[in-house]
């Protein structure tokens, strides 16, 4: 407070920040940056430990041995499926009535806001079918969910197998103190939807479902299980979920323990952990797989069936088989026992997992970065945007925009308004003028809700000459300092938000957006500096995100290949959004895309 | 005049009326920012269904109102939304004459301008300038997100924001009888108003040039026939209240509750963290404390001000809406309404930029918070406190600011505008 109420300190610090505004934005911005590339860097990160008591402290002994049979049954499974062309439903039905559970169907229907072309779906009909195994040693007030997606073609079948034939083992042991409930599910994530809309009782995304007979106590947690080969090389664990949420670290943790005690190579977003991180290599190496996770947990959707999950409050993974051409096979008896010490270790559970991190990445699967470590990158990017702010030009004209009566209020509404009523015809047209683009254009559903989108987007780059003739006169010079305050508090606000709730998107929004936004005034090179708030506008933070992705997975495309890939990515987020609820859409549409049109109206004052 | 404030009104209604008819509705009447176990329009249904029933409303711990509340509602139940526009209307008529009055008062200051050095006219303001106060307090007020949202949850905060309203008019018209009556249903409303009896005693011992010297006989004659009007219509209300009802469960319920404060439902104030952590024996010392923050302001800050009663009932409503135990954003929106009648101190206000800044992130950040703690699961209780905190240092921040400007400009009433040292330089003020 010494410092806020003593004039002449204030005076210091005020005359310090305004003549070092420009080098201390840069310095933030540049130390944001190195301060997130570090965070790979071994000796900055933790050491992942288990913080669960009721799962650390014993090792249970696996027992599982019907792997071999399990492999049987995925061939008799995958014959039926061939057979029935879809879901075996009665089979599914039968083959877990046999093994002692109670089993129940759920059918669910969806229609696509417009067809889904990579996954060649638009009218959707399927089934679920889940068996129930009831905890003979509990009240059965709680469950675990292990479920396995029945895909098209001859994946996954190993999966289901699998699950059946753990549902054998578990069904003959007397510990289990919580209901374990055996899912399978058709048409990947919007069964799982459908279930767990199903078992909670709501409806948030309008699908069409028959309610579900039976039911278990409150899920606790729940694992997803993908395999497609009999034998494989290694494990991968996939923990992003729907608007970047994490199951909390113990989960993974887990998962890495039981690894390591039945010696299965496990890996994260694909990638072997290395030893030498004193090394340029291995630092590249952990860099890449934490790039990963940021990219993958910014885009918001949901990686595997667990994504679903974890909205209702339910910690889930997805275990994700790889059978790559290395020599180290694990089969099917090992990857039962894995699985079988999981579920035990998660049955000992006494409370909700809730003593680990929530918020974290990985730059491999023993290191973790906490959300204490990661903020400060994202903070020095954001600081930046208030040191802009408290730019002395600009907090004179707060104190004279706070009387309405002058005109600088006015000026800067229409542009805002403006802005976001484009935003919201971002959101809303697309998707509804699709039927009017198909009729007029030769294009397909799919392609005329993308495209609509693009013009849209760029349709809003015209705006400003449209909010310019609007206004009475000519804008003045306080009129862009007012708008630039605005929209810079605005973004500031935005950014934080948005980096608390899914730090990969804020940051990485951040990242692109801060420089530009933080220097723009209308008295700049106009050519120049419109291409470079174009190259650095939130579609085009899109598009790059798709050359790394690409490039980190390392599957490099080819720049006609990286636009098809873009024009899928932009449908599939909209999708997510109309059939999962994501939220990344709304939040570029609605939000971001409008605050960056304020910015591009003040390149355009005149 | 009128006609800006017409359209206002309107505007203000219609915003309501969208609200209420939206699916909204009852997302925001769910918000614990914006309502609270004390004035939670879910409650008086459940307290109305009781009383229907002939069960005493206060058989259960849902319900808290007080027993004039319960019957204004069961009367009116079927109008409630109504009610509850009218309430903010209400105090925005209150804050047209208030302000008016207050204008006028000004306008006398302005004419004895001859009192002041010559460069300090231009820190009194025009009449020209006050002429738009009564709009800028009622936009303040209508379209202020807070009161909007308070509205559309019905919150009866509204209804008491109302109740201090009309005693502020009743204060600045100068009849002491309603003054003490409105103040006493205030009181009996919420508890905290109590502190409202020093500035309004202030004022109307200022307006009547009587001198604030206990030797004087005419000072000790007006202060206890103020208290007498106060203390009787206080005890006529409880005992009414005892009769409507026929028992005294309402005192435990709702005096009890607010003291107390055992429903730690979190909320935008400082208390349900801290009572949710601390053990069990510290429990009646802490409430102490905390408690004594509301009233304990109430001396010094009338010795400081005491010749400024408006500033000292603005000062004081901050105070309670910060440090009572059940805040609201409703609670903020009355002392906010204050604001542009301060507009003469903004050349004095150091931090402004900063608190709005503070405030608005705060307010985005409130549910973003909320949505990761009870939804997702990922963040927990602290994250969700630390901008409580943050927005109440934000409240301070701002109160101080006021204060702070509010004596600078005081000081330089009477010692000019442009103070010079001894030396000949240039002097500036700190405050220590």
């Amino acid at each position: 407070m010494g410092l806020l109420s003593d004039p002449s300190r204030r005076k210091v610090l005020t005359g310090l920040l305004t003549r070092l505004n420009t080098p201390i934005c840069i310095v933030c911005y540049l130390a944001g940056i190195v301060w997130f590339m570090g965070l790979a860097f071994e000796p900055f990160t933790l050491r992942t430990y288990m913080s669960e008591n009721a799962m650390g402290s014993t090792m249970v002994e696996e027992r599982f041995s019907s792997g071999e049979r399990a492999l049987s049954l995925a061939k008799e499974f995958d014959a039926h499926k061939r057979k029935a062309g879809g879901m075996p439903v009665e089979w599914l039905v039968k083959a877990m009535q046999s093994r002692g559970l109670e089993v129940f169907t759920q059918s669910f229907s969806r229609k696509l806001p417009f067809p889904d072309e990579n996954k060649e779906r638009y009218m959707v009909r399927g089934t679920n079918v889940y068996g129930i195994l009831r905890a003979p040693r509990a009240p059965r007030t709680e469950a675990l969910v292990i479920t396995a997606p029945c895909s098209p073609g001859n994946t996954n079948n190993q999966a289901v197998a699998l699950l059946l034939a753990l549902a054998q083992y578990f069904r003959n042991q007397i510990y289990w103190a919580k209901d374990i409930i055996f899912l399978v599910n058709e048409h990947d994530l919007i069964g799982t939807q459908a279930w767990l809309e199903g078992y909670h009782h709501t409806n948030i995304t309008g699908m069409e479902y028959s309610p579900l007979q039976g039911r278990a106590g409150s899920i606790q947690a729940a694992l997803s299980l993908e395999l497609s080969s009999d034998v494989i090389t290694s494990l991968d664990l996939v923990l992003e979920g729907l608007n970047g949420q994490l199951p909390n670290l113990d989960l993974a943790n887990l998962f890495y323990a039981f690894c390591q005690k039945l010696g299965v190579l496990c890996t994260i977003q694909g990638k072997l952990q290395r030893n030498d991180w004193d090394t340029a290599e291995g630092y590249t190496h952990a860099a890449q797989t934490m790039m990963l996770m940021v990219l993958k947990q910014a885009c918001g959707r949901s990686w595997g069936d667990h994504g679903l999950f974890l909205r209702y409050h339910i910690e889930a993974a997805s275990v994700r088989g790889i059978n790559s051409f290395r020599h180290y096979k694990t089969d099917a008896t090992t990857i039962g026992r894995l699985l079988e010490g999981m579920v035990r270790k998660l049955n000992n559970l006494l409370e909700r997992l809730h003593q680990s991190y929530f918020f974290y990445l990985l730059p491999s699967l023993s290191r973790f970065v906490s959300i204490g470590y990661y903020m400060p990158a994202f903070g020095l990017l954001a600081v930046i945007l208030l040191l802009r702010v408290s730019f002395p030009g600009l907090c004179h004209c707060f104190s004279v925009s706070l009387q309405p009566s002058s005109p600088g209020v006015l000026t800067v509404l229409t542009p805002v308004v403006i802005s976001h009523l484009t935003g919201v015809a971002l959101y809303l047209l697309p998707v509804h003028l699709q039927e009017m683009a198909v009729e007029h254009f030769p294009v397909s559903e799919t392609e005329a809700v993308v495209l609509t989108a693009i013009a849209i987007y760029t349709a809003g780059l015209a705006l400003p000459h449209n909010t310019q003739r609007l206004l009475s006169g000519e804008g003045t010079e306080q009129g862009w300092k007012v708008l630039k305050l605005t929209a810079l508090l605005y973004l500031a606000v935005l950014l934080g938000c948005t980096a608390l709730i899914n730090f990969s998107l804020g940051f990485i929004l951040a990242v692109t957006l801060v420089p530009i936004t933080a220097s723009i005034t209308p008295h700049m090179p106009k050519a120049l500096y419109a291409l470079v708030m174009v190259l650095l506008s939130p579609a085009f933070t899109i598009l790059y995100c798709v050359f790394i992705y690409q490039e980190l997975i390392e599957a490099p495309v080819s720049v006609s290949e990286g636009w098809m890939l873009f024009l899928s990515v932009i449908s599939q987020g909209i999708l997510d959004h109309a059939l999962y609820g994501s939220l990344v859409y709304p939040l570029l549409a609605l939000f971001i895309y409008p605050c960056w049109l304020m910015f591009w109206n003040i390149l355009f004052w005149n | 005049m009128a006609a800006p404030l017409t359209l206002l009104l309107i505007v203000a209604v219609t915003i309501r009326a969208v609200l209420f008819r939206s699916s909204w509705a009852e997302l925001i009447s769910e918000r614990v920012e914006v309502v609270s176990p004390l004035n939670a329009w879910k409650r008086v249904v459940e307290g109305l269904a009781l009383l229907d029933l002939g069960v005493s409303p206060y058989s259960g711990d849902v319900f808290h109102e007080t027993p004039f509340m319960i019957y204004l509602f069961h009367f009116v139940v079927d109008y409630a939304e109504i009610v509850f526009m009218v309430s903010p209307g209400l105090v925005f008529c209150l804050s047209r004459f208030l302000t008016s009055l207050y204008l006028f008062r000004k306008q006398k200051y302005a004419l004895e301008s001859d009192r002041y050095p010559a460069d300090c006219l231009e820190l009194l303001r025009s009449p020209k300038e006050m002429f738009y106060i009564p709009l800028k307090v009622a936009m303040f007020y209508l379209l202020n997100p807070f009161t909007i949202l308070s509205c559309v949850a019905k919150s009866t905060c509204g209804l008491n924001n109302a109740i201090i309203a009309l005693f502020i008019l009743c204060t600045l018209k100068g009849s002491a009888l309603l003054s003490g009556i409105l103040l006493a249903l205030a009181t009996y409303q919420s508890i905290y108003p109590l502190t409202l009896f020093a500035p309004a005693l202030l004022f109307f011992l200022q307006r009547l040039y009587i001198p604030v010297n206990l030797r004087r006989s005419s000072f000790w004659f007006f202060t206890l026939q103020y208290a007498f009007i106060y203390v009787g219509s206080l005890v006529v209300i409880t005992g009414l209240s005892f009769f409507l009802l026929g028992s005294w469960d309402f005192i435990p319920s709702v005096y009890g509750f607010i003291f107390s404060v055992p429903d730690l439902t979190p909320n935008i104030g400082l208390f349900w963290y801290f009572f949710a952590e601390m053990f069990e024996h510290f429990r009646l010392f802490f409430i102490c404390v905390f408690q004594i923050n509301v009233f304990f302001y109430t001396i010094p800050l009338s010795i400081k001000l005491k010749e400024h009663p408006v500033f000292l009932i603005f000062m004081q409503i901050a105070i309670i809406s910060i440090f009572k135990s059940y805040p609201t954003v409703g609670d903020v929106a009355l002392y906010m309404a204050f604001l542009p009648a301060w507009s003469h101190l903004y050349r004095f206000l150091r931090n402004i930029f900063l608190v709005s800044c503070v405030l608005l992130a705060c307010s985005a950040l409130f549910p973003v918070l909320w949505h990761l703690w009870i939804y997702a699961g990922s963040a927990n209780s602290n994250f969700y406190y630390a901008i409580t905190l943050l927005f109440n240092f934000g409240q301070i921040l701002l109160v101080s600011d006021y204060f702070y400007a509010y004596l600078r400009r005081e000081h330089h009433l009477t010692h000019g505008l442009y103070l010079k040292k001894k030396d000949g330089t240039e002097a500036t003020l700190v405050l220590k």
